[in-house]
């Protein structure tokens, strides 16, 4: 056990904070989370990948700093970033899921023409994989792509399109060889959002916000170019793409400033007087949690240390998507509990806290229970790959086809 | 920057989990465990012969002179194997004890020995934590006398270490006049939990009167993550022995380890115990080199894994269906030290209440 970091790398630790000091000012007020980047937020995008703070091992030539692999400077640029609480410049499904993607399978044309765009905020990217009756079971698909001369022509509905209604690009995923077996008939393309024939309509969740679309495609025309991979190579294109999306979800230091705001509530706010601290009760559920966001943590060091050491284990992986969304879910309620009546203000009700995060984030944190593969799904992929227990027997045909 | 075991320590996990898995077999701890016996001449033996009763030991004084994150390696397989063996005590918490609190001439007298494997050492310091049964000795003209309930190793120990209120550790010898020792029945039969009564006996403290606060402190935060580490190692065997039943079983003309419900069971025991393995692999790193962390760390990884235990523990057993609650599959001895592993030295309730006061929220 060897906690500690090589010189040069406290030296690279050493760079960042100074960044962070000079510059960390031009990342106030930048703009919200959601919605397309301001100006100010691009101008911080960029002066991020300049330094290397930013889409660093992403080549220069496709607009990156360049830099060549090597996490433990990501992991330090993520400490130092966290630990000043300075936003961390563009995020989004473009940036996390497509331009890595493109890197691994894009042609030379696709990586010049979209990943510099991407990664500065000129081109804001949805995803179109989600269908109302291919959710869980993704590859079952139905919106289909059939070719007229150069084009490929979309019929469909997808469903989750979060971002599609301020997004220029859509990455989709559309079944073209409807003769195929279910994961060999998929296509990966790529398509512009103001094509006609596209239709996106907000879908409001029980957050009260939108924060995902259901987006309708009615002879929506793309170019035949407009492919990642080849024709039936979406399925395999596609879960490139989702291994870049599950390693984003239960990130531990998110999970631990969710917990520092919770010991934060418990010893600011009063009930008959007495801090909420000053209760057994709710102290021994604290410190349960406490226990789950440190081993978390140490978790993905052990992780981390794994792929330094380039010794691969499966399962810690695994468990990862599953763990973080129940764990942050468990201490946003416990939040909400804390909070007692108080807990169920919401919008701009008198006597709301902290602008009713709690309970918004109790909320969406169940949309990340569910989204990505529900936790369900994680639990058979853990089995399966994990521990090397059987697939559920598929039906028998006479029941598939009825 | 390495997060996990170094070679040495890779290789101190392959040797002792040969060991115990070629020494002892499941047949061998049922035999032990109803003769009620706790202490097995052959383990013990062996045990000495890889050298692993001194190894938190100086090299000065004949160990080998290594850390907390090593011996819990062994712990762990012990844990694995449900091994009666009275490692905990004698080669964890009494050197750690003697290390901390004893005199030159107390480490002079007792390590060499204790690394020898020529003397089993019994630890009692559950008062220090919580009190019942009015259990705690008291020190008067230089006399001990009062009991200490829950000893733990206490069936075969030569030696004794006794808290004597909470600044004081007394070394009694087992045989000195005025000991009397009374065997308590656990349901976990793999462990000889004693009850020790002392009336008038002579005392030698560990140290100076007064000054083993620290030193029962540091034994407490070792021995809960030792024992963290034994149910760490019970719950990885009872979730591969489910999922390998679960394979073979079947029902419905189906393995049962097909059927989703069984899976996610499995799925879910991984995914409690998995994290467990990097917390107390932390928690006895800190021990060893971030002091000012040990406490908490400790009482994360006893309170957590306890919890974790007591999850997998049930869990797995309902994977066994009628099977697992039979004596014939032997399930339970893994139950039953994942049990008494949560109760020893403070339940999760305990211990998160000292995590709390660590903290300064109390």
């Amino acid at each position: 056990m060897d906690l500690s970091y090589p010189k040069e790398y406290e030296d690279f630790r050493l760079e960042v904070r100074q960044f962070l000091k000079e510059h960390g000012d031009k990342s106030r007020n930048v703009g919200e989370e959601m919605g397309r980047p301001t100006q100010k937020l691009k101008d911080w995008q960029n002066l991020l990948i300049e330094r290397g703070y930013a889409c660093r091992t992403i080549p220069k030539e496709y607009g990156g700093y360049g830099a060549k692999p090597d996490i433990l400077h990501n992991v330090i640029i993520t400490e130092e970033f966290n630990r000043t609480q300075i936003r961390r410049g563009i995020s989004g499904q473009g940036i996390s899921m497509l331009v890595p993607t493109l890197l691994e399978l894009g042609t030379e044309e696709q990586k010049q023409k979209l990943i510099k765009p991407t990664i500065t905020g000129e081109i804001v990217w949805c995803q179109g994989y989600s269908e109302p009756n291919a959710g869980s079971d993704l590859a079952s698909l139905q919106t289909k792509a059939h070719v007229e001369g150069d084009y490929f022509v979309i019929n469909g509905q997808k469903i989750w399109t979060s971002s599609a209604h301020f997004s220029d690009m859509m990455f989709v995923l559309v079944r073209t060889e409807p003769d195929a077996p279910k994961h060999r008939g998929i296509s990966y393309l790529l398509l512009s959002m103001d094509t006609p024939g596209i239709e996106v309509r907000p879908l409001v969740t029980m957050t009260g916000k939108a924060e995902f679309n259901e987006t309708f495609f009615t002879d929506v025309k793309v170019k035949t170019d407009q492919i990642v991979g080849k024709r039936g190579e979406g399925w395999m294109v596609a879960n490139a793409t989702l291994k870049h999306e599950r390693g984003m979800i239960g990130d531990p230091a998110q999970l631990d400033a969710l917990l520092v705001k919770l010991i934060e509530l418990m010893k600011d706010e009063t009930v008959n007087g007495a801090r909420l601290m000053d209760n057994p009760i709710h102290r021994d559920r604290l410190l349960k949690l406490q226990a789950r966001v440190e081993s978390a943590k140490l978790h993905s060091l052990r992780i981390l240390s794994n792929s330094l050491q380039q010794s691969f284990e499966m399962l810690p992986l695994l468990i990862i998507k599953l763990n973080g969304t129940h764990l942050s879910h468990d201490i946003n309620a416990m939040g909400i509990d804390m909070l007692g009546e108080l807990g169920v203000l919401y919008e701009d009700s008198p006597y709301l806290r902290s602008k009713g995060t709690w309970q918004f984030r109790y909320m969406f944190s169940i949309g990340l229970i569910i989204g990505g593969g529900t936790s369900q799904i994680q639990k058979n992929i853990i089995s399966e790959r994990g521990l090397g227990m059987p697939r559920e027997p598929k039906p028998q045909p006479s029941a598939a086809n009825s | 920057m390495e997060f996990g075991l170094s070679d040495e320590q890779k290789l101190l996990d392959q040797t002792i989990k040969k060991f115990v898995e070629k020494e002892v077999p499941l047949e061998r701890v049922r035999e032990l465990a109803a003769d009620r016996q706790s202490f097995d001449a052959t383990i013990w033996n062996g045990l000495n012969e890889l050298g692993l009763f001194g190894i938190m030991i100086p090299e000065e004084y004949g160990g080998a002179g290594l850390r907390l994150l090593d011996a819990i390696v062994v712990q762990e397989h012990l844990g694995r194997q449900v091994v009666p063996a009275p490692f905990l005590s004698t080669a964890i918490l009494a050197p750690v004890a003697l290390l901390k609190g004893g005199s030159e001439e107390q480490k002079d007298t007792w390590l060499p020995k204790i690394a020898a494997g020529e003397v089993r050492v019994a630890v009692g310091v559950s008062d220090v934590v919580e009190r019942r049964e009015s259990s705690g000795i008291t020190l008067k003209d230089k006399k001990l006398s009062g009991k200490s309930v829950f000893v733990i190793d206490g069936q075969n120990a030569d030696l004794l270490l006794l808290a004597v209120g909470g600044n004081n550790l007394a070394i009694v010898d087992k045989k000195a006049a005025g000991v009397s020792i009374n065997e308590l029945t656990t349901v976990d039969k793999t462990r000889g939990v004693v009850e020790v009564v002392l009336d008038g006996v002579e005392a030698e403290l560990l140290g100076k009167e007064g000054q083993a606060e620290q030193a029962i402190s540091q034994v407490i935060d070792c021995a809960r993550v030792a024992l963290a580490a034994d149910s760490l190692g019970a719950c990885h065997v009872m979730l591969d022995k489910a999922v390998a039943y679960s394979l073979e079983r079947k029902q419905f003309k189906r393995v049962i380890g097909s059927f989703q419900a069984v899976k996610h069971m499995c799925a879910e025991m991984a995914a409690q115990i998995e994290p467990c393995r990097a917390l107390v692999w932390y928690a006895a790193h800190a021990y060893d080199e971030l002091p000012d962390e040990a406490p908490l760390m400790a009482c994360h990884a006893k309170a957590h894994v306890a919890d974790v235990g007591q999850f997998v523990s049930v869990t797995a057993t309902q994977v066994f269906g009628g099977m697992g609650f039979t004596d014939l599959v032997g399930l339970h001895y893994w139950f039953k030290r994942i049990g008494l592993n949560r109760q020893l030295l403070g339940g999760p309730e305990t211990v998160r209440q000292r995590a709390a006061e660590l903290q300064g929220w109390v």
